[in-house]
């Protein structure tokens, strides 16, 4: 059984201006020890997608349908306070922006062990000692002298790592990382990724990793979901996708994407912008930016469905997979050729 | 490889813009009534190059490194510090308010922040405009019409003219700080972190349109950015800054296949590769802790306590000149890189090896 099972997932804001579908049908598992990451422009509901798994969604004004299973039990209809349990304890997040996530009229020590009293029935004196021993974990130096510091005397890296630390102190199943290098220089970046990576290999945790950046899903995800205006529009085994990407929003994300190991002359655009999630497109919601778009596009959702040549590979596009591979591969020839 | 110190600043005359040796340093003050300076930020310390017509400066460097401060001493929005800058073989780093201002038709800005840089009462036409005005170039009908055919270039509806800059989405939005730019037909345009806040796909469609616009009216840029991959992309000649200093600038091939510097070389090994086949098997230099504080930069090279090749007693005593390494490649390295790619073990080994050695006799190989 998967560790968390995400089944047609539904997210709907209620706004003045009408019904907005933040998420809209969006399916996938985590299995123990295994990076998912979920790729998409600004607005396409990847952050939504975990906040409502997360049951962080503010009550008022959302509606929410689905199941998303954890060890067998749906979090969207579970009693808050069985919630509030997992939460922190077997799932827990990292969020997007470090200086803002911290609260700063308390000590990095007393946030950590709030974490840990929280879940834990444990005396003041191991939690603390505890968070410490996670602090040394993620690399801060003189963590002890540290441990008492105010978030404002720490840079951005280093409350990133404070962040990293406490998502971990009380050994969770799963990570769900929400943008968690946005904020960061690449040096930076680059510390954070392989702090993580070694973290999964020491605590065999599951990562969900959130992000618009290809690059970062290259170097750390094993699937990838690539979503665009709250669907999943291309799902894959990591290698798999970048070799033989299947859908003109991934073909479009890879060519706009300037890149170290290849010269491009001319950045391939995708026109126009992404749609209003409060009147999306009819038909496949990609159409008015495809450069491949049929009048079946228009009329017709394209389903999430497995490619012929491969079950694990699903993709959402009308086109013929024989266009599809012929448009994968004069992709990847075009990088390839320019590496050499 | 022969390193030579001091590279070549003298102007062969035609240079566009010559930056020399331009410091700048915010005061840092105590005291209500009697303030007295007790420090300096040193945001720009000492950073000298040159630019020449047509042709597209990169700069990068990570948050803090004073790209932009840079930018706006450039542009005469700071006065620097000491150091001249030159403008078509003309110095105006102490030009007065009066006597900048037909400079400033020659020189504009894209700014970062397409949200922040529009102001939020006026209408687009208004703010395109507005620079046409102050610069008295033409009646009212006139500059209508100048401004509708600039959105038009920036691949914006005419009509959009009375148009607010709510109405536009972010990308759209930075179309109209470029609109704004190229108003007074400039010779050069500064472009600080122009795509930074966009999502990918459009953000190619703004490097798209700058390089086009590059090519049809002859621009000079100079491109600021953190980001490795887009600076490679736009640029002909690449500047690395790390701590208020250049560290490295070489032409972009040479800057990115043969990195001098070990900032630059740690800076490209940690830029993740939309690839998984090749990604994953390369090996990440990570550097330790971070940036240090500008108020009191590290003695010596800036980047010592960081650096896999620091050598005690030398890199934190002396600080590195521009050592000249040809074909106008240039870094601040006592040390520099024979080879690349390069591990952080290999960048360690060869740092040792060469304590005891004048940093003029660099070793061409490393010991098998």
């Amino acid at each position: 059984m998967a560790l968390l099972d995400v089944k047609d997932l539904r997210t709907s804001f209620r706004t003045e201006d009408g019904i907005v579908k933040a998420v809209d049908g969006v399916s996938f598992s985590v299995e123990k020890g295994q990076t998912l990451g979920i790729v998409g422009e600004s607005g396409c509901g990847k952050s939504v997608t975990c906040l409502t798994i997360m049951g962080l969604n503010p009550k008022r004004n959302t509606i929410t349908s689905g199941e998303a299973l954890w060890k067998g039990q749906d979090l969207l209809t579970m009693k808050p306070s069985a919630l509030r349990q997992i939460r922190g304890g077997e799932i827990s997040m990292i969020f997007q922006d470090p200086m803002t996530s911290l609260n700063p009229v308390h000590t990095i020590g007393r946030q950590l062990e709030e974490a840990i009293l929280l879940h834990r029935d444990v005396t003041k004196k191991s939690a603390r000692a505890r968070s410490l021993e996670l602090l040394k974990a993620v690399g801060i130096p003189h963590a002890e002298q540290r441990i008492d510091d105010y978030p404002h005397q720490f840079s951005g890296g280093m409350r990133q790592r404070v962040m990293i630390a406490m998502a971990l102190i009380n050994d969770p199943d799963l990570l769900i990382a929400d943008e968690p290098t946005t904020a960061l220089d690449v040096t930076t970046q680059a510390q954070i990724l392989s702090l993580m990576k070694r973290l999964q290999d020491e605590f065999g945790s599951a990562i969900i990793m959130i992000t618009h950046d290809l690059g970062v899903v290259a170097e750390i995800a094993d699937d990838v979901e690539v979503m665009y205006a709250a669907k999943v529009v291309e799902q894959a085994e990591v290698h798999d996708l970048f070799n033989r990407p299947q859908h003109p929003y991934t073909w479009g994300l890879m060519g706009s994407l300037p890149r170290l190991d290849a010269d491009v002359e001319r950045l391939t655009q995708i026109p126009g912008q992404p749609p209003s999630l409060l009147r999306p497109p009819a038909g496949c919601r990609f159409h008015p930016r495809c450069p491949y778009v049929m009048e079946v596009c228009k009329t017709t959702e394209p389903q999430l469905v497995a490619t012929q040549r491969d079950a694990e590979h699903l993709q959402a596009c009308h086109l013929d997979e024989e266009t599809k591979e012929r448009e994968a591969a004069k992709l990847l020839a075009a990088t390839m050729a320019e590496t050499g | 490889m022969e390193a030579a110190a001091a590279p070549e600043m003298q102007p062969a005359g035609d240079e566009l813009l010559i930056v020399d040796n331009v410091r700048k340093y915010f005061p840092i003050t105590r005291g209500i009534i009697f303030q007295k300076e007790i420090a300096s930020v040193k945001a720009v310390d000492g950073v000298s190059f040159s630019i020449k017509p047509g042709e597209t400066l990169g700069i990068v460097g990570e948050s803090g490194c004073g790209k932009s401060t840079l930018a706006r001493c450039i542009v005469r929005l700071l006065d620097s510090t000491d150091g001249r800058i030159i403008f078509e073989g003309r110095d105006i780093t102490n030009l007065s308010r009066p006597a900048m201002r037909p400079v400033r038709r020659e020189m504009t800005m894209i700014f970062q922040d397409p949200y922040a840089s529009l102001n939020p009462r006026k209408r687009v036409g208004f703010i395109i405009g507005e620079p046409l005005e102050v610069h008295g170039l033409g009646s009212d009908a006139e500059i209508k019409r100048r401004v509708q055919e600039l959105l038009e270039v920036v691949g914006l509806n005419p009509e959009h003219y009375n148009r607010f800059p709510h109405e536009f989405s972010g990308g759209q939005r930075q179309r109209i700080g470029v609109a704004r730019a190229l108003a007074v037909n400039p010779k050069l345009i500064v472009c600080d972190e122009p795509v930074s806040a966009l999502d990918v796909s459009v953000q190619a469609q703004i490097l798209n349109l700058l390089k086009d616009l590059q090519d049809d009216f002859g621009l000079t840029y100079i491109f600021i950015a953190h980001d490795l991959n887009v600076v490679r992309h736009i640029s002909d000649r690449v500047m690395v800054m790390y701590l208020g200093k250049t560290a490295e600038v070489a032409s972009r091939d040479l800057l990115y296949s043969e990195p001098k510097h070990p900032y630059t070389g740690a800076l490209l090994s940690a830029v993740p590769i939309a690839n998984p086949d090749i990604g994953r098997q390369r090996e990440a230099i990570v550097l330790e802790g971070d940036v240090p504080s500008p108020v009191n930069p590290p003695s010596g090279c800036h980047f010592h306590p960081r650096c896999p090749r620091f050598v005690e007693g030398h890199c934190d005593v002396e600080d590195p000149p521009l050592y000249s390494f040809g074909n106008g490649h240039i870094a601040a390295c006592h040390y520099a890189l024979e080879r690349w790619p390069m591990t952080a073990d290999e960048m360690r080994r060869a740092g040792t090896r060469t304590t005891e050695q004048p940093e003029s006799e660099q070793p061409e190989q490393l010991p098998a």
